[in-house]
């Protein structure tokens, strides 16, 4: 094939979550038209034939939108470009000949399950602590009674975009996951729906933040820099003062 | 067993709203001593579980993925739609039914669809009382699109990602429940078994994919919501992950599967480029809104598509369709484009495609409204692309990011090529008007089931009936079933049925775990999808499907003899979790071929080349396949077929016309 790539992979192995892991390094041909994802299923077809055990990833829908796929590549989030998660990228992005470091996301908060796959059920005890509306079914009144200004449906849209991948954490010297907890809080508190329990759940996600054991904020702004969706990083801003005003309300 | 779907008896209009009002309660006290189990947290497994819990009972939920916001309902891109009528276009309950029961190529039960659109207002209202940011106008009003097969704008849409706005909404009403401790979260768990007692449902047997182990757990129903099957395929718009695992199994247990061989194939997909490929991803439909569909009038052209003039371009679903021109239904669309392809018209280096093109609407559309609105007098073609593009990135954006990731052309200068690929599956397991299976106690909800997309499904509806069936339906109908269980006690699940289900899931496990054969799970998934798109794909005939269900018949006995599973059985292993799934693909994909093959008749999605109008349009045979085609699984993979006869009291069946 004239458009083959000789790529050389090192790849985090770890057996489980409480084994030593350890770099090992693989030969791949691929090509550019092939998306990074599936150069590790010709990786894992390689393994397999050759009685070896293959990679395990997390990765679903494969269209930039589940949040499932996680790797660390070359030391970034979701690799070299911007705006896109690990199964966007394509090795076109690579030249042939290049090393390649894999690894998973990094941080206490996501304890490794085996090699590439991280255990993120922290994010659903942030969710479950407050990141929602309490209205249960069949209470709702006429859709559009309730009307919002575009500009402000647009930007708690833009916030709701979130897919939970935790890339933030991932970048994050401190293992923050306030992009995360900003970005739902953001969403919720620009909206009418939102107000009523707009103090009660800043106060009650970020502490289920903390008890998770995600870091502070480090100010560096590596989560914005290497969120897939380009959340910005006004919704740690945000975050923090819907939770200092809540804190003076007395919540 | 004869088939009775239960539906109750008055007009039309009126029977579901006497059904609500006549279905037994269960009272408070009796709802917390309750358990439902529900396996996949999408769209109608999260709804159904929130809604659930909500009303009292308490509620085990499971899914494979790691976190419920995952399911594959994420990727839900168009819309949802709902009789609102908000553009005040003629827009009513009664035309979103008889759009769907048309839509379907009159394969659908009149009843089900009927209810289906009365509640579709609701779901609306109930998710913007969550906080889901739908599109809106200035005014602060929600904002409509067009889709396919219908006349009137009632999609409602969040951007290009509408289904993930609607999960995440539905993922958070589940999770308010888990805080609250009505709901048991159990992620990265796959059901492998229902375990019946005295014929009813009474729990599952499911794997935790981390440590291996199998669980057993009780409940006095079982809902699955556990999507479609188009993985078949091996490629298709589904996430990797998708499967009919948990269908499979409750068909061996005893549920009818509903015609099986009803697929969508949609027309608008990004092409196949290489034999590597692991899946296919599509582009909105709400693209057709905008974007029209040509080929080149000359065979092998091989000029740029903008240096071909405009006359020389073959519209040919305005051309064949006047009527809905680009917004015919995906059936219809898809294989127009089959068509033109395989007459040789096609485009791209494989030929095996068509463009969607952009740049008359942002142009003359969007770019001269907003030309005319900034009072700029005769605008040149730059200030109208200019203009243009700004729209059409708001709402389409994250669409054309997509196809410019994965193909590496931008769609804003040049025409997207898109050819049709498998995309939803309107069979699944057979249900009554209560959702129920034929297993008393199991229900199937949402894509799951077979029950009101006929043989073709339109858009935006996927997620409206997913919504429908948790918010909305189940609440009230597993009532008439749980009403009568009140006396039932939790069953120990050291029960001899329980531990009996263990032991057969702990012998298949070994039995896949012992092959040790030579060849890849991926291979085998491979060939089949070859198998079942040449064959029982967007066109079949008697020959290929009888050829078919040979070659998948001793496709799956080389599986059973080669293929090879490695890793360990009690641990992480996704190859393990993916030899089950292909397992049970090898099994469905015979039974798919065979309903083709006795549907003597082309409807919708199925088509038979040799039922054809002399234009090449499906020939329905009302006379013969009115019906749904519910299979009985028996031993050894042999099938029973029922038939449930379709009535039509309200709508006069026609033949499918929008020319």
């Amino acid at each position: 094939m004239e458009n083959e790539m000789k790529i050389k992979l090192k790849v985090w192995r770890q057996e489980n979550e409480k084994a030593q892991g350890k770099f090992e390094e693989y030969d791949v041909n691929t090509n550019p038209d092939m998306s990074f994802l599936e150069m590790f299923d010709v990786l894992n077809e390689q393994l397999i034939t050759e009685g070896k055990d293959p990679v395990a990833f997390d990765h679903d829908c494969r269209e930039g939108i589940c949040g499932m796929c996680s790797m660390v590549i070359d030391g970034r989030p979701h690799g070299p470009k911007g705006g896109i998660t690990t199964c966007q990228l394509h090795m076109r992005s690579f030249n042939n000949g290049d090393t390649i470091s894999v690894e998973p996301w990094r941080a206490n908060s996501f304890p490794v399950i085996k090699d590439l796959s991280v255990n993120r059920s922290s994010f659903d005890r942030i969710i479950a602590a407050g990141g929602f509306v309490s209205v249960n079914t069949g209470n709702a009144v006429d859709a559009n009674s309730i009307l919002i200004p575009k500009e402000t449906a647009d930007k708690a849209f833009e916030a709701a975009t979130c897919i939970g991948c935790g890339a933030c954490v991932s970048a994050c010297k401190n293992a923050s996951a306030m992009l995360f907890v900003g970005a739902k809080v953001t969403q919720l508190a620009l909206l009418p729906q939102g107000q009523a329990e707009r103090e009660a759940r800043v106060v009650a996600m970020v502490n289920q933040m903390d008890a998770e054991g995600f870091g502070a904020c480090s100010n560096t702004g590596a989560c914005a820099a290497e969120c897939p969706k380009e959340i910005p990083l006004s919704v740690i801003a945000t975050l923090n003062r819907e939770y200092m005003k809540a804190k003076m309300n007395g919540k | 067993m004869t088939l009775d779907s239960r539906i109750p008896e008055g007009q039309l209009g009126e029977k579901w709203t006497k059904y609500k009002s006549s279905v037994p309660l269960v009272n408070p006290a009796n709802k917390r001593n309750l358990e439902i189990i529900v396996v996949g947290t999408g769209l109608a497994g999260a709804s159904a579980a929130a809604s659930l819990a909500e009303m009292g009972y308490k509620v085990k939920a499971f899914c494979f993925q790691d976190s419920p916001r995952r399911a594959h309902s994420i990727a839900a891109q168009g819309g949802i739609n709902a009789a609102k009528n908000y553009q005040n276009d003629g827009d009513s309950v009664y035309r979103l039914f008889y759009d769907t029961i048309k839509g379907g190529d009159y394969r659908a039960r009149e009843a089900n669809v009927h209810r289906l659109a009365e509640v579709s207002a609701a779901i609306i209202d109930q998710c913007v009382a969550q906080g889901v940011p739908f599109a809106r106008e200035y005014g602060g009003t929600l904002s409509n699109r067009s889709f396919g097969g219908t006349q009137v704008q009632r999609t409602f849409y969040a951007a290009g990602q509408t289904g993930q706005q609607l999960l995440l909404g539905a993922y958070s009403a589940l999770e308010r429940q888990v805080g609250l401790g009505n709901v048991k979260m159990y992620s990265r768990h796959e059901m492998l078994e229902v375990v019946k007692i005295d014929g009813k449902a009474r729990g599952i047997i499911a794997r935790d994919l981390i440590s291996g182990n199998l669980e057993r757990h009780f409940g006095h129903a079982v809902l699955l919501c556990t999507g479609g099957y188009g993985n078949v395929f091996y490629l298709s718009t589904n996430a990797m992950g998708s499967n009919v695992t948990a269908a499979w199994k409750a068909h061996k247990s005893g549920a009818y599967f509903g015609n099986p061989c009803f697929t969508q194939i949609h027309p608008t997909c990004i092409p196949v480029s290489g034999h590597y490929q692991s899946k296919l991803t599509l582009m909105s439909e709400s693209l057709r809104n905008d974007g029209r569909i040509w080929v080149p009038k000359q065979k092998d052209d091989n000029r740029q598509p903008n240096d071909i003039p405009e006359d020389e371009r073959d519209y040919y679903l305005e051309r064949r369709y006047p009527a809905f021109g680009n917004l015919v239904p995906r059936d219809v669309a898809s294989r127009a484009a089959k068509e033109r392809c395989d007459a040789g018209y096609g485009v791209g280096p494989s030929k095996m495609a068509v463009y969607l093109d952009f740049r008359s609407n942002l142009m003359n559309k969007y770019g001269r409204a907003e030309a005319n609105k900034m009072g700029i007098e005769n605008p040149d073609d730059e200030t109208l692309i200019r203009l243009g593009k700004e729209v059409v990135k708001e709402k389409y954006g994250n669409l054309f990011d997509m196809y410019k990731q994965i193909t590496d052309e931008d769609p804003y200068e040049v025409p997207m090529r898109i050819y049709p690929a498998v995309h939803y599956t309107m069979g699944g397991l057979w249900v009554d008007y209560d959702l129920m299976t034929t297993v008393p106690g199991l229900y199937a909800l949402g894509e799951a089931n077979f029950s009101d997309h006929g043989a073709n499904r339109l858009g935006a509806s996927a997620l409206m009936q997913g919504l429908a069936d948790g918010y909305f339906v189940i609440p009230y109908t597993i009532g008439s079933y749980l009403s009568k269980e009140i006396g039932t006690k939790s069953i120990p699940t050291d029960h001899d049925e329980f531990v009996a289900a263990e032991n057969r899931c702990a012998d298949y496990i070994n039995r896949l775990m012992g092959i040790n054969g030579k060849q890849s799970v991926e291979s085998f998934h491979r060939r089949l999808g070859l198998i079942m798109w040449n064959k029982c794909g967007m066109a079949r005939n008697e020959n290929g499907l009888k050829e078919a269900i040979e070659e998948i018949r001793s496709l799956r006995d080389e599986f059973w003899k080669d293929v090879r599973v490695p890793g360990k059985k009690d641990a992480f292993n996704p190859e393990l979790e993916k030899a089950g799934r292909v397992a049970d693909f090898l099994e469905l994909g015979e039974l798919m071929c065979l309903d083709a093959l006795q549907r003597n008749e082309s409807c919708g999605g199925h088509f038979r080349e040799e039922y054809q109008t002399e234009e090449g349009e499906a020939m329905r045979d009302d006379n013969n396949y009115k019906y749904v085609a519910a299979w009985e699984m028996g031993q050894n993979n042999n099938w029973t077929l029922h038939k449930e006869d379709l009535v039509y009291e309200n709508i006069k069946i026609a033949q499918r016309s929008y020319k």
